[in-house]
């Protein structure tokens, strides 16, 4: 069974970005980059998978820029056997991503698709289940277990209030939440195997796909500040200007 | 213009989020109708008829539903989306895991976890963790949304008198199936829909501790209990309890952080609270720069101190 798993190239968790002043976006100018957290939990999934001897072949794909190349590369770093950059320099948008991936699943054919269940730039959490929707496949979604036993897949979703356990037929979707796995971390041997791996490069239009953007972004802008609060130099007085100042107890 | 909500609900009551969500829909300029799908889900639908502002509230019931399995759900919703301008769900576990199957299938974009309607087709939604706030229009005919529940104040439970519709079952999906859920049982308010919240970090350092400081704090407040990630990924609290971006998004009217030092992505997650306390013993802790009250202590005594003085 081949597993395909999409990467996305964000900004790193770490930096703090901010608005443009134009309002035109964010600026990302000299930002770094990194693989999404949560796809990096979804290559590290597909690779135990394949440890375990579930699973035969680990793809990465990666839609973007011709630097997601090296997104695809941490991903074989990581494991994931060969990649596919959908190149372009156009938007993004979820559906978009979605109907790239449902083209190379026709021509992979994978057992699984697992992705990350959001990524944090645009915070959107819709590609996976879009994927699913796409491919008329079964989804689940938030896993925190991935079992593959006899032809089906048990995923253990986290859910609100606590978690509950679905078993989908296969070929199926599965999208990673935060304590699914703590990917490894990359070795120096295993960066410089993974620039040896096979990464074949493609255009949406290959794929039959029009990925024109859906949404308009109109403007970008900061959020409102949260004025200054004080500090209060012992618990008595913290009572006392939670019941009289601010009237919440 | 009509708006669909798809209500969230346990059956035999309507959760909390549907209110802002229907609150959301009204603001879309239309007629807003209420969708439950479900099992033996006759009383959900009839306190959904109840809401202020529903006119219609459409009730498909069905064993197949009884999980709220996306493959189901959004078949349910496709049925009738045709009728509509907008389909909103609320931004929760449930409404997130469906809503981009049914965007998908109409093929058009979705507009995940607006915080404000601008006009009946541009929103306000967070990006980055909630560090910018984007303004975003939609040329699709089919407005798919999900909404951030905070952004919205609810709508009237009652005081409506809507008419309920049956609508036809479909048939099972069969690609997925329910094997059981682990959902803890407690008296204390639901985390999303808490007028108080006491949270907490990493400095409590045991699960033991978390339980033996924490717990009577929230008893004490009538509070949901939160954690940090870091709290949540040592192994102090449950999942579900993690405050964040990509946990829970929270906004009650007191949040008090306890032990937490206030990474962007928690601060993404209770930021738009009412008041916000902070207790850390750091005092360069960001916690700080965003908390209307700081106290500067160890956690470990002022949090006894505190639930001795309420």
């Amino acid at each position: 069974m081949k597993v395909i798993v999409p990467v996305k190239r964000v900004v790193d968790y770490n930096v703090k970005v901010r608005v443009k002043a134009d309002q035109s976006g964010m600026d990302l100018a000299n930002v770094k980059m990194s693989m999404n957290p949560f796809d990096e939990i979804a290559v590290e999934e597909a690779v135990r998978l394949k440890e375990k001897g579930v699973v035969t072949e680990v793809i990465a794909v990666s839609c973007g820029v011709t630097q997601c190349q090296e997104t695809l590369r941490t991903a074989m770093a990581i494991g994931a056997d060969r990649a596919i950059l959908v190149e372009t320099s156009e938007e993004l948008q979820p559906l978009a991503v979605a109907k790239l991936l449902k083209a190379l699943m026709d021509k992979e054919q994978p057992g699984l698709v697992i992705l990350g269940k959001q990524a944090i730039d645009d915070d959107c959490n819709q590609t996976g289940q879009m994927l699913a929707a796409l491919a008329d496949l079964p989804q689940g979604t938030f896993a925190s277990k991935v079992e593959v036993v006899d032809g089906k897949v048990n995923v253990t979703r986290e859910v609100d209030g606590g978690l509950e356990t679905l078993s989908l037929t296969l070929p199926a979707i599965v999208t990673t939440d935060l304590r699914l796995n703590e990917p490894r971390y990359v070795t120096l041997p295993n960066i410089m195997k993974a620039k040896k791996k096979q990464m074949d490069i493609v255009k949406p239009e290959d794929l039959g796909v029009d990925v024109s953007p859906r949404l308009k972004t109109l403007k970008v802008s900061e959020p409102p500040k949260r004025g200054a609060g004080i500090k209060v130099p012992d618990v008595a007085t913290l009572v006392d200007k939670l019941k009289n100042e601010a009237k919440v107890i | 213009m009509t708006a669909l909500v798809i209500a969230e609900h346990d059956n035999a009551s309507i959760k909390g989020a549907t209110l802002n969500t229907v609150a959301a829909a009204a603001q879309c300029g239309g007629d807003v109708h209420v969708l439950i799908a479900g099992h033996n889900a006759g009383p959900a639908a009839a306190a959904a008829a109840q809401i202020a502002g529903v006119a219609k509230v459409i009730h498909a019931d069905a064993e197949y539903l009884a999980h709220g399995l996306s493959e189901n759900m959004a078949a349910q919703v496709l049925a009738i989306a045709s009728n509509y301008s907008h389909i909103l769900f609320p931004a929760t576990a449930s409404g997130k895991n469906i809503v981009p199957r049914v965007a998908a299938k109409l093929d058009v974009g979705q507009i995940s976890d607006i915080t404000q309607v601008i006009t009946a087709d541009t929103f306000e939604r967070p990006i980055y963790a909630g560090n910018a706030i984007a303004t975003v229009q939609s040329g699709d005919a089919t407005k798919v949304i999900t909404v951030r529940t905070t952004g919205f104040d609810p709508a009237a439970a009652t005081g409506g008198s809507a008419a309920v519709e049956t609508q036809a079952a479909l048939a099972d999906s069969g690609k997925s199936t329910f094997m059981g859920s682990e959902i803890a049982k407690s008296d204390r308010p639901e985390l999303t829909a808490a007028k108080i919240i006491v949270s907490g970090g990493r400095a409590l350092g045991s699960a033991e501790k978390f339980n033996e400081v924490m717990t009577p704090l929230a008893d004490k407040l009538g509070a949901a209990l939160g954690a940090s990630r870091a709290a949540v990924d040592a192994g102090y609290a449950p999942n579900d309890w993690q405050v964040g971006q990509t946990g829970k998004i929270v906004a009650p009217q007191l949040y008090v952080a306890c032990g937490i030092s206030g990474a962007i992505q928690h601060l993404a997650g209770m930021k738009d609270s009412k008041v916000i306390v902070a207790i850390n013993k750091d005092p360069e802790a960001p916690i700080f720069s965003v908390a209307d009250y700081g106290l500067e202590a160890d956690l470990f005594t002022a949090v006894p101190e505190l639930i001795k003085a309420l």
